[in-house]
């Protein structure tokens, strides 16, 4: 594991990103401090451009645009993170039985996958958190129903290989049970894939918040970046910084988690390195 | 075809190379100073054990190397009065393939799957402008003739896959052939094949030698296959050469002390002192074990092709004994000890385990008996669990079937004494150790159970010919220490001369022939046995090195 640590650390661009993403973090976590209050009450005139009066100017109904950024960050990691777990545990579930069983448990579980994975995953996020109201919850919901697929492909991959090894068949002749082999020999060995997918993964929960948000469909009470650019697209011409200001902060932290993706792979997968 | 310009010359000199290795290798040099001399019309072989630079040096004469942090430097390869290590990337393209070829280990991954055999061949002529397209496609059928392929015609349209492993490893020889070269340098081309096939191969290989007096560099493992081949032979150790001479001189007259170390780890055909279990009860009865695979079909509703992995295969083993099962690939030994052991499921047939038939047990019945019978697997890397520590990975059996931690990893520590390996290797995980270690770990693990049934899937295939000889004392001394029944699955009639006391042999997932070692090993009765006796590499030689070992055995203190 040391030798992992040292490769991340040796690989510029992910260290590069997991500063960005610390920032990012750092942000969320000062909010409160910064901005003490309700990041939608109105500070002043509205249309106040940047480095004025407020740091980043104002938007339309004259709130802090600073404010909504750090508060916005809570809501937009909060999603992206809380999602991808329950993709993650969903995916992992999923695959792993259908990789670790085979025959017709997987023949099943694979085909509820193809049944996910044929709706256009955006299209299918709206329609979950229009039917479900649109709330901080049924987003976070939206996003890992749309999500899993692909992390349960992955580990049905992962599963099936490992499932011929040698190893895994000294601990059947051992006697152990499928639990017990599940969970500590092979899960362990699949558990860098994850990661890393895991972590691409909160990148695309971002998006997808933004994207959800941008048409409306999220929280009314909740900040969040998707939210503050959403609000601005009709001014977009008399006031660009209402949307770059957060559109901004998706990029760059969309390219941090993606960096610290990279890293990730390059420092746990060594073999795949060399190709 | 490339006349000698000093018919005294040597055809190929090696003087002084070394071959640096990066940095953070655990050696300098993977080819340290070794200078040799390759005649016209010779065979040499290069010999060594895993690590021992001795694929690297012979590839260096073709200017390949693995990676462009392992490079010469120093020493010459002079070849037709030319340095090979000066010479440009175009000098040496016109080379290879022409003057000097070189066929791989494997036949499969050294072939271009989707090209057809003939296609391959004939590209080898285009690209050295040999003739145009009627002369060429007749000079392939004529190769391919050469090398005893049975209708080239058809060899021609086929593709890699479609030939067996001998056949495609023929024509890998007829590609090689193609441009008459001078050189032929040939890295463990039988390794990977049966032994009956490797037979063949070795023969051909000397055949086309002295029909076209070429030079060959033949590197290999086995003293078997040197016996049958060489003419010369160098010894090589760690990178550096520890001994060179003719074939009669190195394989009767060993000087340096690793060739002769090599030379007696080799074991013998001759089995071992008769043990008798007529009078002990049998441990485990097979009777009448079926298995067959069904490929193909599948989507487009085509007819499935059924394969008869084994077909009403029986034997018994009693309590003590320790019962061979050999065969080539495909003789479905292996099938055999996997449905033996329950991890595969046969189709029919009992599986008579001190009494009980476990074959129509369920999972969760099976699970207690499954400490009676332990299996030691084939592959030291991929038969440990990476992410476990040695400790956890032998510890967990008796864990699993109710056994405290604390006794379970006392009993661990134990265990790693008996295999020969310290009690601090239990705090160290399983890449930290070298195959033969592994090997010694998987027995621990299979032991830790206290079993009365070892089933040992070819444990020593994948070792280097020393760590196998060490790996199989130790397995027999455990075995007798113990009391332990043993089913040892290899396709090495050697090593199952010094292991068992009786063999079964398999051919075709049939028994075609089985009793004591001794018996089939002097009177064969069934044709394939016979095939298989007849086809171990160095009878010969193996029987005078038998001969010189027992008489240095009686005139030693």
């Amino acid at each position: 594991m040391n030798g992992g640590i040292q490769r991340f650390l040796r690989h510029r661009p992910a260290v590069g990103g997991l500063t960005l993403l610390l920032l990012v973090l750092l942000a969320a976590a000062l909010a409160g401090v910064l901005y003490p209050g309700n990041p939608f009450a109105i500070v002043g005139q509205p249309f106040q451009p940047p480095l004025g009066e407020h740091v980043l100017g104002t938007d339309a109904l004259g709130r802090d645009l600073a404010a909504g950024l750090l508060h916005g960050a809570r809501t937009t990691l909060l999603v992206g993170v809380v999602a991808t777990v329950i993709a993650t545990v969903a995916g992992v579930t999923i695959g792993g039985l259908a990789g670790y069983f085979g025959g017709r448990l997987d023949n099943l579980l694979m085909r509820f996958t193809e049944l996910f994975q044929t709706i256009p995953f955006f299209l299918f996020a709206i329609l979950l958190v229009a039917v479900l109201g649109a709330s901080i919850h049924s987003v976070i919901f939206a996003i890992a129903v749309v999500s899993w697929p692909p992390m349960a492909r992955l580990v049905r991959g992962e599963f099936m290989a490992m499932r011929n090894r040698e190893f895994v068949q000294a601990c059947v002749s051992l006697g152990m049970g499928h639990t017990r082999i599940i969970v500590l020999h092979i899960l362990p060995n699949t558990l860098s894939s994850i990661i890393v997918t895991g972590s691409v993964m909160v990148a695309t929960a971002i998006l997808i918040e933004s994207g959800l948000s941008f048409l409306g469909l999220s929280d009314a009470n909740t900040m969040s970046w998707g939210f503050i650019i959403g609000s601005g697209r009709t001014v977009l011409r008399t006031a660009w910084w209402i949307c770059a200001v957060p559109g901004v902060a998706i990029l760059l932290t969309v390219m941090a988690i993606n960096l610290v993706g990279d890293g990730l792979n390059d420092a746990l997968n060594p073999r795949l390195r060399s190709l | 075809m490339n006349a000698a310009k000093n018919p005294d010359a040597p055809l190929l000199l090696i003087e002084g190379l070394s071959v640096s290795l990066p940095a953070s290798a655990d050696r300098r040099h993977a080819v340290e100073d070794v200078s040799l001399e390759l005649g016209r019309n010779q065979i040499l072989c290069v010999v060594g054990e895993s690590g021992s630079g001795k694929s690297v040096m012979s590839r260096a004469i073709l200017g390949l190397f693995p990676s462009r942090h392992v490079q010469p430097s120093a020493g010459r390869i002079v070849f037709d009065g030319e340095d090979l290590l000066q010479a440009t990337p175009e000098r040496l393209r016109e080379l290879r393939g022409n003057r000097i070829a070189m066929i791989f280990q494997e036949p499969m991954t050294a072939l271009n799957p989707v090209l057809r055999i003939g296609a391959q061949i004939d590209e080898v002529l285009e690209i050295h402008r040999a003739g145009d397209g009627p002369a060429r496609r007749a000079r392939v059928l004529e190769l391919l003739a050469a090398v005893n392929l049975p209708d080239p015609q058809q060899i021609l349209s086929a593709y890699p896959h479609q030939l067996s492993g001998g056949q495609r490893q023929r024509a890998m020889i007829a590609m090689a052939l193609a441009l008459e070269p001078d050189i032929l340098i040939a890295d463990e081309p039988t390794t990977a094949l049966d032994v009956t096939t490797q037979a063949q191969i070795l023969s051909l290989i000397r055949e086309l030698q002295r029909k076209k007096g070429m030079g060959v560099i033949f590197v290999t493992h086995d003293f078997g296959v040197v016996a049958e081949i060489a003419d010369r032979i160098a010894v090589m150790q760690h990178g550096r050469l520890v001994e060179q001479g003719s074939a009669a001189e190195v394989l009767h007259r060993p000087q340096a002390a690793y060739t002769r170390s090599l030379l007696a780890a080799v074991p013998s055909l001759t089995p071992g002192p008769k043990r008798d279990f007529s009078a002990q009860p049998v441990v485990l009865g097979v009777n009448g074990l079926n298995k067959s695979y069904r490929s193909g079909g599948g989507l487009f509703g085509g007819k499935g092709r059924s394969v008869d992995a084994l077909a009403g295969v029986s034997f018994s083993v009693r309590r003590g004994e320790t019962v061979g099962i050999v065969g080539e690939s495909g003789s479905g030994k292996s099938t055999a000890a996997r449905c033996i052991a329950r991890l595969i499921e046969a189709d029919s047939g009992q599986i008579m385990v001190e009494g009980v038939d476990i074959a129509p047990l369920t999972p969760r019945a099976l699970r207690p008996v499954r400490r009676r019978m332990q299996m030691v697997f084939q592959d030291p890397f991929g038969s440990l669990n990476p992410r476990r520590t040695v400790g956890q990975l032998i510890s967990e059996g008796p864990i699993v079937h109710g056994v405290s931690a604390a006794s379970a990893h006392a009993r661990t520590l134990e265990l790693l004494e008996l295999v020969g390996l310290e009690r601090r290797a239990a705090e160290r995980f399983p890449h930290e150790f070298s195959g033969g270690q592994r090997q010694r770990i998987g027995l621990a693990r299979a032991l830790a159970l206290e079993p009365a049934i070892l089933v040992a899937d070819e444990p020593v295939s994948a070792l280097d010919v020393s760590v196998q000889d060490q790996v199989l004392r130790l397995l027999a001394d455990i075995r007798n220490r113990l009391g332990l029944t043993v089913l040892f699955i290899t396709h090495d009639l050697r090593v199952a001369s010094q292991v068992c006391d009786s063999i079964v042999v398999m051919h075709k997932g049939r028994v075609v022939e089985s009793g004591p070692v001794a018996e089939v090993y002097a009177h064969p009765a069934h044709a394939y046995t016979q095939a298989l006796l007849a086809a171990v590499p160095g009878r010969q030689w193996g029987n005078a090195n038998e001969a010189r070992a027992a008489a240095a055995a009686t005139t030693a203190p």
